[in-house]
């Protein structure tokens, strides 16, 4: 079989910002044409440094990029005419209304998307006319990925898309991105919503202090976790249980520790909560809370790190 | 460069500062406002009557009448005691004791005393029988060109194409910066030389609208006219344009804050701003500055401007002032270049 173009391609990608803060520390990424690829981790991780870096805005400490098969330097115009970015925190200009700031960024690519097309796309048309200061959240970040997709890209960068949207505009969002995917076209997005790569994306990068500690598809990380299910349980006397003892159980295939809660990565709940149980009984604990649910990627960054995602 | 990033460029920056009323109220009436507040301050009145005392005595009355006759001088008769107090309190600038000699007492400090004294002095020797040596005639100067309103519209232009320069090219940087939309803009495939251009063409735009407002105003509020070319003129104003817009974008070629910019705009501006000659010529400072005020980018916008809309001047008289300002203009450029943060 023949390999698969990388859209995106770097090796032991490095950033020390003042030769002291590491805020990158080594990162392999190979992401195929067609692939919505998910950088996940918490604040601070390092997520928009890497975006930085691969987009060409910041030069890398060490290590090396392709990006669409060329380094930059090479023909940096030619690759970013084939590049969509949505940079986290950009303030498009208040003074602009939604469509002159659409033409302004159309205007600066070869291939060109309509703009009416765009406006579509993002659910702005009714919004064309209002100045961008007038623009909810929600708005704010459609008009972004508008202004991201407006020079039809091959790969679209999205640092952050979502970040601080209620749910309903982050549903939206998504939509906006599914649609884009169905072009055929290559996603990389940065969040710290684990849900919203398990939704929208391929693979993920769990991303924690500047390194990835899982890379996989959403499903293959959650299963790697020994299990679908996890139950939580609170006890009067949680320092007394070894976690050890709890992953003998049947069914149980890790535990964890984090703060008074006790978890287990479960494959059949119906095997390990009666024995789990008789576990508590035999030893005299009272058990004062127990909660069981889908595992998700959250739970995988707990089991690697001992920490919410939220937390940062 | 691509002529269609940079057209959407200059629109959207036109566009976001005509949409930004202050922008409107500094660019073009803030200056009417000077033009005419100091217009009215400085215009230039008639000279004004000076009062004299007689100091009384037999000879008094005689005085007076001759006196009297000149309509500069407003004329009373105190006796002696009371003509020194108004003379000690500036009620009058001159007392006459009108006895042999006649005694001319006042503070020769004071320059309405000294104009008193000549026409007092040449008013009594006339009538005494002194006879002039020879015809004069007088010619009055005081027209359209030579009034002080002529020498401050010119220097408003210039001022007004550095203030709008520094502040309408460094402003609007830090604030992309500040917002990381020159960030954005660099993530795309726009070129630096096409933003560049649009940020110097919104200037050069917004420089003809103040030149022609100002100028209108000049010539509808107090009859100015320009004497040299209208095409000089525009062009020392496009010179000046890109000169201060050069050096605005120097000064906010790094700034990561608005009052960082701030501070570094009103540090370079405020010099000019005081020795420039906006308001007065800057001959008024001594000789050991001159080098220094010469050299002034404002200084010699200034000079140019006044030289061809007072004086009449070609531009090429002006090839010193031109070249100088193209030496600032060229070189805050070339250095803004070499510094510019796009992040």
């Amino acid at each position: 079989m023949a390999p698969m173009q990388a859209a995106i391609r770097c090796r032991d990608l490095a950033k020390t910002y003042d030769g002291k803060v590491e805020a990158v520390r080594g990162i392999d990424l190979e992401i195929g044409v067609g692939e919505c690829f998910g950088l996940l981790g918490p604040n601070g991780a390092g997520k928009t440094t890497t975006v930085e870096m691969l987009v060409g805005l910041l030069v890398p400490t060490r290590g090396e990029i392709a990006i669409l098969g060329k380094r930059w330097g090479e023909d940096d115009d030619a690759v970013r005419q084939r590049l969509g970015i949505s940079l986290q925190e950009t303030k498009l200009a208040d003074k602009l209304t939604v469509e002159e700031t659409v033409i302004l960024f159309r205007s600066f690519y070869d291939r060109r998307r309509s703009v009416q097309e765009i406006l579509e796309l993002t659910g702005l048309t009714e919004k064309r006319s209002s100045w961008v200061s007038k623009l909810s959240g929600g708005q704010r970040q459609r008009l972004a990925l508008a202004c991201a997709l407006v020079g039809d890209p091959e790969l679209v960068f999205l640092d952050e898309p979502t970040t601080g949207l209620d749910p309903q505009s982050r549903r939206h969002l998504w939509d906006v991105i599914r649609d884009f995917r169905r072009e055929g076209k290559t996603v990389l997005l940065t969040t710290h919503y684990m849900e919203e790569a398990e939704r929208l994306c391929d693979r993920v990068a769990i991303v924690d202090h500047g390194k990835i500690i899982a890379l996989g598809s959403p499903r293959e990380l959650i299963q790697r976790l020994g299990g679908d299910h996890v139950v939580e349980l609170e006890v009067n006397d949680p320092v007394r249980i070894a976690i050890e003892d709890l992953e003998k159980l049947p069914s149980v295939s890790r535990s964890y520790r984090e703060g008074d809660v006790l978890g287990l990565a479960v494959k059949e709940v119906h095997l390990a909560i009666p024995a789990l149980m008789a576990y508590l009984s035999e030893r005299g604990s009272e058990l004062e809370h127990l909660s069981t649910r889908h595992a998700s990627l959250e739970d995988v960054f707990v089991s690697l790190t001992g920490r919410h995602l939220r937390d940062g | 460069m691509r002529l269609d990033p940079f057209y959407r460029l200059l629109i959207s920056r036109i566009r976001e500062s005509l949409r930004e009323p202050e922008v409107l109220f500094w660019v073009f009436v803030f200056p009417m406002l000077l033009a005419v507040g100091l217009g009215i301050a400085f215009r230039n009145k008639p000279q004004e009557q000076v009062s004299i005392a007689i100091a009384e005595g037999p000879r008094a009355r005689e005085v007076a009448t001759v006196l009297e006759a000149d309509p500069q001088l407003i004329v009373r008769i105190s006796n002696e005691e009371d003509a020194r107090s108004e003379l000690r309190l500036g009620k009058v600038a001159l007392v006459v004791v009108p006895r042999e000699p006649y005694e001319y007492r006042f503070d020769p400090t004071r320059p309405e005393a000294e104009v008193a004294r000549v026409h007092v002095e040449g008013v009594l020797q006339k009538a005494a029988g002194r006879k002039d040596a020879f015809d004069a005639v007088e010619i009055e100067v005081s027209g359209p060109g030579a009034r002080y309103i002529d020498f401050l519209i010119p220097g408003l232009l210039g001022m007004n194409l550095m203030s709008g320069g520094m502040w309408g090219v460094g402003i609007a940087v830090v604030d992309m910066r500040t917002r990381k939309l020159l960030k954005r803009l660099i993530a795309s495939p726009m070129r630096k030389s096409e933003f560049i251009a649009a940020l110097m063409m919104s200037r050069v735009v917004f420089m003809l609208g103040e030149l022609v407002a100002l100028l209108v105003f000049g010539f509808l509020f107090f009859d100015i006219t320009v004497r040299g070319s209208i095409t000089a003129t525009v062009l020392v104003g496009l010179l000046g344009a890109l000169t201060f817009g050069g050096i605005g974008i120097l000064v906010a070629s790094r700034a990561q804050r608005m009052e960082t910019v701030s501070g570094l705009m009103n540090v370079v501006m405020l010099p000019m701003f005081l020795l420039s000659g906006i308001f007065f010529s800057t001959d008024r400072f001594p000789e050991m500055m001159q080098p220094a005020i010469q050299t002034l980018p404002l200084t010699m916008l200034n000079d140019a401007l006044r030289a061809i809309i007072i004086e009449g001047h070609t531009l090429v008289s002006q090839a010193w002032e031109i070249l100088g300002l193209s030496l600032w203009g060229g070189s805050s450029f070339l250095l803004s270049i070499k510094w510019f943060r796009w992040t």
